[in-house]
């Protein structure tokens, strides 16, 4: 819901870019690269005046339903009830659309609790949330890709098979182990539970990044005399920041969007900011118009971390496609 | 199951109002210290916290203990809730720990099914307490003898009885709603000169007059999100008891008679008079298909513009009024009883939320006590300054009533010839009264005969109930 789609002219033509850039030796006349002229060649059909124009309308079309959350948010309570948000551009010319902040003011101040409170807790719930699953699936990826033991490829499908499990048939008995273990209403059960559904396609994306490292690069690093230890630090890590940040991304969003497991796991003091939105409406409803506001507010964080990791996420995408 | 409609008596307050209620809280809460122990009984009008401790003595030393309270009822009207718990944590030392949830009615069940249930659940409908004694019958426990004592004192048999399941007394019943209300503008019918109708033919001719005067008199809509059609029910519901009587009601949602019986089909045509009369409906909205799709929040908002005369609605929907709105006798919207042509009764639709314990540690069941008193029920209205709550409690003072609207609610709970009789829907089994019910009023609505409309229902019903 939060991302916002450009263009794919500008950031992929950017990313191939770079990695010719990265890929060239500077300073010598050379022959271009087999992947140097797939990316001239993308890069030509990608911009393409039709290409663009394409993309420019998808692009639009996609935006038409945050435009319209947007324009709703500010418009008064009876407008917003009366009349769809689209008339405000009738209104414009004549003068008769009006415009208030009053649903962000009710959204933030109205209710007895303070939004403010919710921010952090899914400040709270989300940084442990990415962390957590990211932590543990490069080490399980290592393992998976690089170290050789009995049943390593039965575990591996077992582990990706997780991945088809939905979550809402866990719900139940995870919240019954965790009420066994004396845990529930704490942090930790949320915590627990974004890594545990993170946790397979985490694993499965890292292992087939680890995988495409060329294995001779590991291999020297042995022949050298270097442990799992130091390959995983020294060798494997400075290589996987791009699909790091790539799923560290996924997650966050995934994480800070996430409604279901914050209102089965959450306690009230520890809600996050969707559940806390979800209440918005009031008890039978009546106050839907605020939830435009509400969902611009919880809106910004994502759309921030997005925007300003862009380029890794791209880079990350294509860091397992165009290795090979 | 179905979220918006079966929430209490308590109704929303304004948004700005929380400041306003947090000190009145705490000033009602500074008094306090000096005469504790000292108030007199539910007939006291003065400040929230002079209720009398000693029922809650016999629960021993309950300081330092807390009670976990999980509802449907959230912000703004969380807020009244909690602050009407003040004189009771006063008393005590007991600290309720109040967590409201839109999402109430799933959840519930999660928790139960997890061994995670809170200690008192407030639940909306009689039908929600029955599959959870059936389901879950080591979770839920009975209402301690305080309470029962209270609920004997306080509460008319027929609402002790849907707090009761197979002969055992679970939830006492907490707050109530009315719905048998037509919404209407005082000014509007003053300047045209009409009277509030006294009974169902009046409201008929009252009707026909506004159409020869070249108006639409009646604006409706039902949509609701996944519960559209739940006020279409009511309205069917309403009529049922005024045509049929509160026995026929009775087999009827109890299902010894088929739910289409000649009579239900009768009452069913007697809505569709108004509801499905392309003269009568739908004012300032559309056509009669356009009930189907106006969000029931708002259906009765052409009143305010002038374009439309009568809207029927429960209790509650005072407070979807757009802010600024004066609810009053001589304010901008009222609202009228739904008259009858019944001479010996007033029939009531009725509403309400019960507490559920799932707990029977002292403390828990000393707080049961507390809100089945007439204390709680008169500290609520004073903590609800901007009205919207009644109780059926009969210890209610009404003049604790923050409203005159609220005081009419209460003085038609308390009137001896009301037969409150509770929202059907709310008592069939759930997969009629929150399923197949609504899609009938939609599907009637929008060109389905009565007859066929009403087998459908019957049709579904589950078999062996």
């Amino acid at each position: 819901m939060t991302t916002t789609p450009l263009p794919p002219t500008g950031p992929f033509a950017e990313a191939f870019e770079e990695t010719a850039d990265a890929g060239g030796e500077p300073g010598r006349q050379r022959r271009l690269s087999r992947l140097e002229r797939r990316a001239i060649a993308t890069k030509g059909r990608l911009s393409s005046p039709w290409a663009s124009f394409i993309a420019i309308l998808i692009a639009i079309l996609w935006t038409i339903p945050s435009i319209g959350l947007l324009v709703t948010s500010f418009r008064p309570e009876l407008d917003i009830r009366r009349s769809g948000w689209w008339t405000v551009f009738g209104g414009l010319f004549n003068g008769e659309a009006e415009f208030t902040l009053d649903n962000y003011d009710q959204a933030l101040f109205g209710s007895g609790a303070n939004l403010a409170t919710y921010f952090v807790n899914s400040f709270v719930i989300t940084i442990p949330a990415v962390v957590i699953p990211i932590t543990i699936a490069l080490l399980a990826a290592y393992a998976f890709a690089w170290i050789d033991f009995k049943g390593r490829n039965i575990l591996f499908v077992a582990v990706f098979a997780l991945q088809i499990v939905p979550l809402q048939v866990a719900l139940v008995p995870l919240l019954r182990d965790y009420v066994s273990a004396g845990v529930a209403g704490s942090f930790w059960t949320v915590w627990l539970s974004h890594s545990i559904f993170g946790l397979p396609l985490a694993i499965f994306l890292l292992h087939n990044f680890m995988k495409d490292i060329p294995s001779s690069l590991v291999e020297a690093a042995r022949v050298d005399g270097a442990g799992h230890v130091k390959i995983f630090f020294r060798v494997l890590l400075p290589l996987l920041v791009p699909a790091i940040a790539a799923f560290g991304i996924f997650q966050f969003l995934w994480v800070w969007n996430d409604l279901l497991v914050g209102l089965t796991f959450a306690s009230p003091n520890s809600r996050p900011l969707t559940v806390a939105v979800a209440e918005m409406a009031g008890s039978r409803g009546g106050d839907w118009h605020v939830l435009t506001a509400g969902a611009f507010i919880s809106m910004v964080v994502p759309l921030i971390v997005f925007i300003s990791l862009q380029r890794y996420f791209v880079r990350g995408l294509l860091a397992g496609s165009v290795k090979g | 199951m179905m979220r918006i409609r079966r929430r209490g008596a308590s109704a929303a307050v304004a948004g700005g109002l929380g400041l306003a209620l947090v000190l009145t809280a705490c000033s009602g809460g500074g008094d306090d210290s000096g005469d504790e122990g000292t108030g007199g009984g539910g007939g006291d009008t003065g400040a929230a916290s002079e209720i009398d401790c000693a029922p809650y003595e016999e629960f021993g030393d309950l300081e330092g203990t807390s009670v976990s309270v999980y509802t449907s009822i959230v912000e703004p009207e969380q807020q009244t809730q909690e602050d009407s718990y003040d004189p009771f944590e006063e008393c005590t030392g007991v600290t309720v720990e109040y967590e409201g949830s839109r999402e109430f009615e799933a959840q519930l069940l999660v928790r139960i099914q997890a061994g995670n249930a809170p200690d008192i659940a407030y639940l909306p409908q009689p039908g929600l307490l029955n599959t959870i004694v059936t389901d879950f019958p080591d979770a839920i426990v009975p209402a301690p003898d305080a309470t029962v004592a209270n609920v004997d004192e306080f509460f008319s048999e027929s609402w002790k009885e849907y707090g009761t399941v197979d002969g055992t007394f679970y939830a006492a019943p907490l707050g109530s709603n009315v719905k048998s209300y037509v919404w209407y503008s005082p000014s509007m019918f003053e300047d045209a000169g009409y009277e509030v109708p006294e009974t169902w033919d009046d409201l008929i001719a009252l009707s026909d007059q506004i159409v020869e005067d070249g108006a639409m008199p009646w604006c409706a809509g039902v949509e609701s999100g996944d519960a559209t059609g739940w006020p279409g029910t009511d309205f069917i519901e309403d009529i049922v008891l005024r045509t049929a009587g509160p026995e026929v009601y009775d087999q009827w949602y109890t299902h010894e008679i088929p739910f289409n019986d000649p009579q239900i089909i009768e009452a069913w045509d007697t809505a569709g008079e108004i509801l499905k009369n392309d003269e009568y409906v739908n004012a300032g909205l559309g056509g009669v298909d356009s009930i189907a799709t106006t969000p029931w929040t708002d259906a009765g908002f052409p009143i305010l513009d002038g374009t439309c005369w009568l809207h029927r609605a429960a209790n509650f929907y005072q407070t979807q009024w757009p802010e600024g709105t004066e609810v009053a006798p001589d304010g901008d919207v009222y609202a009228f009883y739904l008259p009858t042509n019944q001479t010996d009764i007033k029939p009531v639709l009725g509403g309400g939320e019960f507490v559920a314990a799932f707990d029977d540690r002292p403390e828990v069941q000393a707080f049961q006590t507390y809100l089945s008193s007439a204390d709680w029920a008169n500290t609520k209205a004073t903590t609800t300054p901007m009205g919207g709550w009644v109780s059926a409690n009969n210890g209610l003072d009404p003049e604790n009533l923050a409203t005159e609207f609220d005081q009419l609610s209460a003085e038609i709970l308390a009137d001896p010839n009301s037969v409150i009789r509770f929202d059907a829907s709310d008592l069939m089994p759930g997969e009629v009264g929150a399923g197949t019910f609504w899609t009938a009023i939609v599907n009637w609505l929008t060109g389905t005969s009565t007859e066929e409309a009403a087998k459908s229902v019957e049709d579904s019903w589950p078999a062996g109930s």
